[in-house]
């Protein structure tokens, strides 16, 4: 069966001098597409990107990265969009380069598509009421 | 026929009153004509939710024992300075304020996570603020240091005075420029990259009743959630702004000054707001109910998103420099589709203040009228209209005079050399 997940992958600083994706594509058969790659101060590294495949060599390749110690969390834990706290102003969408936030016609109310984010976190701090919410 | 304000208000006490949010009033007018709707509309409620920085709040905190003079010391609630130039117990906290240990914008783009329209919602929602103050110490005042918890239920007195709300009409922002703006029209990208609005068109309060001839000094509104009152007009109240043939304003115009009681509004209707790179504000949700008077009223709340334009203005040059010059005109309809045309470039919109929550404000200023809870009221007096040729004009500009002999010196040098 064939899959494809957005991800977080976090490398702790030893880690972040292998080829970790590189051995995803060649020995686990699966395509990437990087969507966002930081590395901190504490040299900790963070990838967001969607692997797709085979969903065997998918959890072979969880099993590896777990043994390498890279955390692997689903990209849609990250952003999240707080709807006690959002007002529907819009001043997210002008940041979003994906359209994942867009105001729903007529009810002018913002909508949050996780499936369209790459959590590149420009909305995070654009938010005036901090409706959005980075969850690593 | 024409129709008083009496009458209507004795319409809302008998439970006979017709009342429209001014979104419902455009196709009433559309489908029936101003005359027919005048008659059968009695009121048209309108509302606004959005950033208002001219906003804040007057308290009267009590007295401590031994008294404290808090006039002329300095004040802090969560660490957020408010004025204390009042008598011993009165201080005013502004939206815009921030604690001295905030870093602004010296790691730009600032987030100003915290700041004086935080205070009031963390107020309204009922949660205890920490008041610090410091004062000089007197015979009546002998206290010199003071630190303790408030809550709103607490503090004698706590209400909004906002000396500038409800903006009538507003620029739309765009940013010529190759980087990333900052402002308080929101983050603006770059090239012409967005173009940022805040108006709430057809609901806005004072589009709808672009003359003034039913809002004046003693009008009842809706102020975050509870009712307040219209107490003159607004600072930088231009009405004398060039205006469309159905006597809209086509620039920003009207303000409106209001006031009303913290104690009776609701955390729903205030939030404290933070604009990247810019700063603190308050986020308000505020109404006027409009009645139908006569057929010149119900044909200006009929009005709607097509009929009204908004100036699209250079946010990296125009505005900074404050130069007059805009780049063109688009209408509230354009704005709302999503996109608009800017120097021949599909521009994406984005709204800063909500439309779904000045829906709410009107639909509940509609229930309110409705339920019997409402009563409208007649100005006590009027707020300068476009023929009082009032207009908001720039800051004087007159440097002291040791300034103006420092800047003629290297002039005269230039014309030695020459």
């Amino acid at each position: 069966m064939k899959v494809a997940h957005k991800v977080v992958l976090h490398f702790p600083p030893a880690v972040v001098e292998q080829p970790v994706i590189y051995i995803l594509s060649r020995d686990y058969n699966l395509a990437f597409n990087i969507l966002k790659a930081t590395i901190s101060q504490q040299e900790e590294g963070i990838i967001v990107l969607e692997l797709s495949g085979e969903d065997k060599d998918f959890k072979r390749a969880s099993k590896y990265l777990k043994k390498q110690g890279i955390r692997l969390q689903p990209l849609l834990q990250d952003i999240r969009k707080n709807e006690d706290k959002c007002v529907h102003c819009g001043l997210c969408i002008a940041v979003c380069p994906t359209d994942a936030l867009l105001a729903e016609r007529p009810s002018m109310k913002v909508n949050f598509n996780a499936d369209h984010c790459v959590v590149c976190g420009e909305c995070v701090p654009t938010c005036p009421v901090r409706a959005m919410e980075l969850h690593f | 026929m024409a129709k008083t304000l009496e009458e209507i208000n004795q319409k809302i006490k008998s439970g006979k009153v017709v009342v429209v949010t001014a979104e419902e009033m455009v196709d009433i007018v559309a489908e029936k004509g101003a005359k027919r709707a005048a008659r059968e509309i009695d009121v048209v409620t309108t509302g606004t939710f959005g950033a208002m920085c001219s906003s804040g709040l007057m308290m009267n905190l009590g007295h401590s024992r031994p008294r404290i003079k808090l006039g002329g010391g300095q004040v802090r609630l969560n660490r957020v300075p408010a004025y204390a130039g009042l008598a011993a117990a009165d201080i005013y906290l502004g939206a815009t304020a921030l604690p001295d240990e905030d870093p602004r914008n010296a790691l730009f783009p600032g987030e100003f996570s915290y700041g004086g329209g935080h205070v009031i919602q963390d107020l309204v929602s009922g949660k205890r603020v920490l008041l610090e103050a410091s004062a000089y110490g007197t015979n009546c005042y002998p206290r010199q240091d003071l630190s303790t918890w408030i809550t709103l239920k607490e503090i004698n007195e706590a209400y909004l005075f906002n000396p500038r709300n409800g903006y009538q009409n507003y620029n739309v922002a765009v940013n010529r420029s190759p980087s990333t703006l900052y402002t308080y029209m929101g983050t603006l990208q770059p090239k012409i990259g967005c173009a940022n609005y805040s108006s709430a068109g057809q609901l806005s309060p004072l589009l709808n009743d672009p003359h003034y001839r039913t809002i004046g000094i003693g009008t009842r509104v809706f102020l975050g959630g509870g009712i307040g009152y219209v107490v003159w007009q607004g600072t930088q109240h231009s009405p004398a702004a060039k205006r469309s043939k159905h006597g809209v304003p086509l620039f920003g115009a009207g303000t409106l000054a209001v006031i009303g009681d913290l104690k009776q509004m609701f955390p729903k209707w205030l939030r404290g707001a933070s604009f990247r790179g810019y700063g603190t504000t308050l986020m308000l949700g505020f109404g006027i109910p409009i009645p139908m008077l006569n057929e010149d009223i119900a044909a200006t709340t009929g009005l709607s998103d097509k009929d009204l334009k908004a100036p699209v203005v250079d946010y990296s040059e125009a505005y900074p420099q404050r130069r007059p010059d805009f780049i063109r005109h688009v209408t509230y309809a354009q704005l709302k589709s999503g996109h608009i045309t800017v120097e021949g470039k599909k521009v994406p919109t984005t709204p800063l203040s909500s439309y779904s929550l000045a829906r709410e404000v009107a639909e509940t200023l509609k229930q309110w009228i409705k339920k019997k809870k409402f009563q409208l009221t007649s100005p006590t007096a009027p707020i300068p209209g476009a023929d009082s040729g009032m207009a908001m004009g720039p800051m004087p500009y007159h440097p002291p005079v040791e300034k103006r002999r420092a800047r003629r010196k290297p002039r005269k040098t230039a014309r030695k050399r020459s």
